[in-house]
């Protein structure tokens, strides 16, 4: 009976060490709304061109690639950040000049880029994305397409200040 | 009659998947050397469901001693297929292939292929210096059959995985010919038992 009343106590102790942590965990929203930056995914850098030109659209287009680019903390939308992409698409190799372009985030942090269809390469329908101007650390992005016949694509950056 | 039935089945499995592969979309996005790449991976993956075919003696009207050197050369193909298959994606883009063979590849279907890839060079290591390595014949068998096991369970996650070439259904037939074949003969040879020939 001692034993099972040690081990009851012992068990309210463990749950009131639960519920303090989980209370802590509570009042966490607060921070955990602060934006974390995005990492470098593995691969992200392969074939990339660093000063790939500003473009209307690479290629012939008909592919989106998209996303928004936020400040690392607070969140807040990035306007006129260069975001450089390549690909291997249905006009080039990744490595070829002309699978190489970049755009410019709008007001709002947001980067619209037409390209052409990318298809599956070594493997894996995929994209390549750059941010890499100075201003904040560099981040390549490397996402997978969810079906290869996809026709667009997108990629949201958190840069931390350099 | 039921020869022949056997080799035409054989054939099919072997060749459906590479014909198959040989008029995908994709190669036309794809310049020669990659097309070649990728088709020395499929030729491979066929070859290595005639390995255990010839090594178990299944294909008929194949004497034993025809069947053991057919063996050696379907291996020697295969070897060959591998680094084609490697050099032709290395030509192709250098730092995919420098991943991989580093294990730091983000495609999870690589270091199945590079662990696969080094099986087959220590397969075709083993059997050059056969007279020469100090493991008596069981201990040689033993090892050869267990570089096959590594070799055949690599390479069907690694294709099983990739997005590429093949036809999906094909490739999955091919894949599970391979994988039951391969444990027909490990099973019907006793590679493991304590015993001769």
């Amino acid at each position: 009976m001692t034993d099972f009343l040690m081990n009851r106590r012992a068990l309210l102790a463990a749950s009131g060490a639960v519920a303090v942590t989980a209370a802590s965990g509570l009042m966490m929203p607060a921070r955990a709304q602060t934006w974390a930056p995005t990492k470098t995914m593995r691969g992200g850098s392969n074939s990339y061109r660093p000063g790939a030109p500003i473009v209307e659209r690479i290629g012939g287009g008909g592919f989106t690639m998209s996303g928004t680019v936020r400040r690392a903390g607070d969140g807040m939308p990035l306007a006129g950040q260069r975001i450089q992409v390549w690909a291997h698409t249905t006009e080039g190799y990744e490595r070829d000049p002309q699978s190489h372009g970049a755009t410019l985030t709008d007001e709002n942090g947001v980067y619209v880029l037409d390209m052409p269809q990318i298809v599956p390469a070594f493997g894996q329908a995929h994209g390549h994305l750059a941010y890499d101007s100075g201003d904040f650390e560099t981040v390549f992005l490397r996402p997978l397409l969810n079906d290869p016949g996809d026709t667009s694509l997108t990629a949201d950056f958190v840069l931390q200040p350099a | 009659m039921r020869s022949g039935l056997i080799w035409g089945a054989v054939l099919c499995v072997l060749c459906v998947p590479i014909v198959a592969a040989s008029l995908s979309p994709q190669l036309e996005w794809r310049g020669p050397v990659y097309i070649v790449a990728g088709l020395a991976g499929v030729v491979g993956l066929a070859l290595l469901a005639v390995q255990p075919l010839l090594a178990g003696g299944y294909l008929p009207k194949l004497s034993a001693a025809r069947a053991r050197i057919l063996h050696r050369v379907s291996g020697a193909a295969l070897t060959v297929c591998v680094i084609a298959h490697v050099a032709g994606l290395w030509i192709t883009s250098p730092p995919d292939v420098i991943d991989a063979l580093l294990f730091v590849s983000p495609t999870p279907f690589a270091p199945w292929g590079v662990v696969a890839m080094w099986a087959v060079f220590a397969s075709a290591f083993i059997v050059l210096l056969r007279r020469k390595l100090p493991l008596g014949l069981r201990g040689w068998r033993r090892l050869h059959t267990g570089l096959a096991v590594v070799i055949v369970t690599g390479s069907v996650v690694h294709a099983g995985l990739i997005l590429g070439t093949m036809e999906t259904f094909s490739k999955f037939v091919l894949c599970g010919f391979v994988v039951l074949v391969t444990l027909k003969a490990i099973m019907d040879r006793r590679a493991w038992a304590r015993r001769g020939s």
